[in-house]
């Protein structure tokens, strides 16, 4: 019944999509209104059925007939696949009627491809066959490529799309040698049942999965796409690129570990690190990028890197024997799945109305916004405290319980995980902080630094309303954790049997408390100040009389002190004019930070295979009568290995 | 709750005392030990200057930090168990002072001031390296106690944590008292007297702030070396005399010597360069470490 409903919401979105498709060129109002009714009520029905799963605990499988070699049509709705279905509608709801505002009759074609997009990753939920999932996955990859790739004309975004392309296709062929490798015979590639794989096959699952899957996730250092082609999209497209279909990765990778008997200690140790790499590098390269779309792409490698070393935690937990680590560490990964899905689409969707108001996505041309825009600007204000982590709002509580996993693992089974998980999340909230500062501060804070954003106003309503739900439900589930983690616990006992968050609902109840008093006595006493009498000055600035907008300080400066410490991963490119002289000429000066990974090791990698490649092409000259050569040289070739 | 109303009334003594410590080393008879309680009650009767700039966040900046703080005294343990204490209040602690940073960051960075936004970058710099501090010195005593409540921390603290290992705890202690030293904003790392803006740090954050909001930003800043102070006091001074009174006494009494210390260093160091504080900073992070690796090695 559930599964049948889930598979009514994915219709729904299918035919939504296909009547857009094919009434685009002809009625391009009613095509994008039919595929976002059709989002927004796939999403209804979807949304209902995946909480119900994930309250009561159900599982449904089905196989429907279906002839293709190898593949049978195994469809299954179980509380890990519903948890992550929740994100997947509700963002691709709310990113739909965003979109409909912001793409605002352009390309009316495209929401084919959206609708496709958000059907084909619930296929990936729901698929518990090797082939079908592979479909699905690919079909995900190149619905979310064409959207990408949609303001075609502009140079950077082929570019972000081909490498978007390459990068998906690359971890897909580890996906497959995965799906081979698990299959229970050689006839089928079905999923393996739960709690099967024997320890060294389960290890080359994981191992193959962290690669194929890792990729999706954006897991450093498989993660030099995302800041290409996150940016590059429609910023309705990039929120749900990078709050939700990012986590189709880290949703792979959880099924694997419920196949295998018992995760070993090292997968715990892997995902850890990749974890804390992830994340201290993503906050990284964010403090030093300046085009906002580019600086929240990083964030979430970031944040992906906090699941990720969450879950590894939890995985210690698990295989050193404590039930408590276990469900504090995989339920704060979890957790963190969906907050991340909440504040980073909204943060994405600020960022779109920013540069439809704006013009320019650089932070350094912006200034000034919360005034112009106090619907954006308050929203995407919420969006940041909430993805720094910082009290009342959603990003603690998962932060909160991933460091909880860290100091339990302190105490108990695994003391240098737990130093170092702690240390490492400790530095990325630090960070984080300062990068949001950053942003908040210099975007909408100040005066403007540009024509456009003095001429900047609130954005149409359409766009603003979606960002609106999103920052409240930042705030609801800060405000209501020890209610919301019920939902982790049926996904949490098929990962880890016996792992329960009992232990910290009072304390998450304390925290949501403490929390939610801190926000209103805050607002109080902010409200009672503005009350108190007052006069308009200007800002301070030595007594000099007449302050301008340059002279505030910069995103670059504000970083400086951050990124000078941490260059030694951060390889700097200067160019310009400098100035020269006693009478200097005009002069310049531009820096950028190339990502050091594909400066250093992609593009190593891919000058050599192509030397490799135009070396033999040597051989591929369109000479018919040299192609009869090879042949006849082969055929001898074979009869000599005959006759040996 | 006792705790939590002396820490409301106390915590502007403490300014008053590193004063006086530092005028005793320069020969001079100092301001009166009261004076920031007369200053904050000049201030809340006066009128404010809005920068034309400014938008509510300049107001709610202050207002979010010192409800912050106040909140963060309901959770500190001061010769006695705090008035709430959970598994996991440590974490709530550092995340409301995460908040108090974030929001008088952004207060100071709406105002579009470039010396304001100086002092916002190195504020929030050494806050994202004291952070890791704070988090592995608390860590160092859970691994030692195997409790993960600040309360429950106070209790567990005594001499024969001290004897069996003392090395450690000193460490923890060191790394501390510079947390100390760099999160309330007091010389080797910031300067609270100096007056040129390209030096500062704290200060030069709430220039634009003026009559009751600076008296927010004053008694918050107060508030912040209390709850510094008294994490020293409660979480390392081993003694218990087994009389709530004499506990209190004896927790406040270090928390005075803490203070004292403060001024202690104010008056015999010299500021760092800007460049070298990060490294200062990033020593109470190594220290914190080190003690770390020592105990579960």
């Amino acid at each position: 019944m559930l599964l049948a409903g889930m598979l009514l919401s994915v219709a729904i979105l299918v035919l939504g999509g296909l009547a857009a498709g094919v009434l685009a060129r002809n009625c391009p109002e009613r095509a994008v209104a039919l595929a976002v009714g059709a989002n927004l009520l796939a999403a209804g029905i979807g949304l209902v059925i995946a909480l119900l799963t994930l309250l009561t605990g159900a599982s449904q499988m089905t196989v429907l007939p279906w002839s293709v070699p190898l593949g049978t049509l195994a469809l299954r709705l179980d509380p890990l696949s519903a948890f992550f279905a929740v994100p997947t509608l509700l963002v691709s709801g709310l990113a739909a009627l965003y979109g409909r505002g912001y793409l605002a009759g352009k390309g009316p074609s495209s929401w084919l491809w959206f609708n496709l997009m958000v059907a084909s990753l619930v296929g990936v939920l729901l698929s518990a066959d090797g082939l079908l999932f592979l479909l699905c996955w690919e079909a995900m990859s190149v619905t979310s490529f064409l959207l990408v790739i949609l303001e075609d004309e502009r140079a950077e975004v082929r570019h972000a799309g081909q490498v978007y392309l390459v990068a998906t296709h690359l971890g897909t062929a580890f996906l497959m040698v995965l799906f081979l490798v698990v299959s229970p015979g050689a006839e089928t590639l079905a999923f393996p049942r739960a709690g099967t794989l024997p320890p060294t096959l389960a290890g080359l699952a994981f191992v193959l999965g962290l690669v194929g899957f890792g990729t999706k996730a954006g897991f450093v250092p498989a993660h030099v796409w995302l800041p290409e082609a996150h940016p590059a999209a429609p910023s309705h497209v990039s929120a749900f690129l990078s709050g939700v279909i990012l986590k189709s990765g880290i949703y792979g990778l959880l099924r694997v570990v419920t196949w295998a008997q018992q995760p070993s200690d090292w997968w715990g140790w892997v995902l850890v690190l990749t974890g804390l790499v992830s994340g201290i590098l993503g906050v990284v390269f964010a403090l030093a990028q300046h085009d906002l779309k580019r600086l929240l792409a990083c964030h979430s490698v970031e944040n992906l890197g906090i699941i990720a070393l969450g879950l590894g935690l939890g995985l210690l937990g698990l295989s050193g024997g404590s039930p408590l680590a276990a469900a504090l560490g995989l339920g704060g990964g979890l957790l963190h799945v969906w907050n991340h899905a909440w504040f980073k689409s909204l943060l994405f969707m600020g960022a779109g109305a920013l540069g439809k108001a704006t013009g320019s996505l650089q932070i350094e041309a912006a200034g000034g916004l919360l005034r112009r825009m106090p619907g954006t600007g308050g929203a995407f204000l919420v969006g940041s405290a909430a993805i720094s982590g910082l009290p009342p709002f959603n990003g603690f509580v998962s932060e909160f319980l991933v460091f909880m996993a860290a100091l339990e693992l302190l105490r108990s089974v695994h003391p240098l995980a737990g130093a170092v998980g702690l240390g490492g999340l400790a530095l990325i909230s630090g960070l984080a902080v300062a990068c949001f500062a950053k942003v908040c501060g210099v975007v909408f804070l100040g005066e403007p630094r540009s024509p456009g954003a003095e001429k900047a106003t609130e954005t149409r309503r359409a766009m603003l309303v979606p960002m609106l739900l999103l920052a409240a439900l930042c705030l609801l589930v800060g405000l209501a954790a020890p209610l919301v983690i019920g939902v982790l616990d049926a996904p949490l006992g098929q990962l880890a049997a016996g792992a329960d968050l009992g232990p910290v609902r009072a304390s998450l109840g304390w925290l949501a408390a403490l929390g939610g008093l801190v926000l209103l006595a805050g607002l109080a006493l902010g409200h009672a100040l503005s009350r108190r009498p007052s006069q308009p000055g200007m800002t301070w600035d030595c007594g000099y009389s007449r302050p301008t907008a340059r002279m505030q300080y910069t995103a670059a400066s504000f970083a400086g002190p951050l990124t000078e410490m941490f260059s030694f991963v951060l390889p700097f490119r200067r160019h310009g004019k400098p100035v020269e002289g006693f009478f200097p000429d005009a002069a310049e000066d531009h820096g950028e930070v190339p990502d050091p990974f594909n400066q250093r090791l992609y593009e190593p990698i891919f000058r050599g295979l192509m030397r490799f490649s135009l070396r033999v092409r040597a051989f591929q000259h369109g000479e018919v009568q040299l192609y009869l050569l090879y042949i006849v040289i082969a055929l001898i070739a074979l009869f000599i290995w005959e006759a040996l | 709750m006792i705790s939590m109303l002396l820490g409301l009334l106390l915590a502007p003594l403490l300014a008053g005392l590193i004063n006086r410590v530092k005028a005793f080393f320069a020969g001079r008879r100092g301001r009166p030990l009261l004076q920031l309680y007369w200053d904050l009650a000049r201030l809340l009767r006066k009128n404010m200057v809005l920068s034309r700039t400014t938008t509510p966040v300049f107001l709610l900046g202050p207002a979010l930090s010192l409800a912050s703080l106040v909140t963060c005294l309901a959770l500190l343990p001061l010769g006695g168990p705090a008035l709430l204490f959970f598994p996991g209040d440590m974490l709530v602690l550092l995340g409301l002072l995460a908040l108090v940073r974030f929001a008088t960051v952004l207060a100071a960075m709406d105002t579009g001031s470039s010396f304001e936004g100086m002092g916002a970058s190195r504020e929030v710099a050494i806050g994202a390296l004291a952070e890791p501090g704070m988090f592995l010195a608390l860590a160092v005593l859970v691994v030692q106690t195997r409790v993960v409540s600040l309360s429950e921390l106070w209790a567990h603290r005594g001499l024969d944590l001290w004897n069996s290992a003392g090395l450690v705890l000193a460490l923890v202690a060191v790394a501390l008292f510079l947390l100390l030293l760099a999160e309330s904003c007091r010389i080797p790392v910031d300067d609270p007297n100096t007056h040129l803006e390209l030096t500062m740090i704290h200060e030069v954050m709430v220039l634009d702030h003026s009559g009751p909001a600076l008296a927010a930003i004053e008694y918050a800043s107060s508030l912040k070396m209390w709850i510094g102070a008294v994490l020293i006091s409660s979480l390392l001074f081993p003694f218990h005399t087994g009389s709530a009174w004499l506990d209190l006494l004896a927790g406040l009494a270090v928390v005075f010597l803490v203070t004292l210390a403060v001024g202690l260093v104010e008056s015999t160091s010299a500021r760092l360069s800007m460049l070298r504080v990060p490294q200062f900073v990033g020593l109470s992070s190594a220290l914190s470490l080190l003690a770390l690796f020592l105990v579960i090695r």
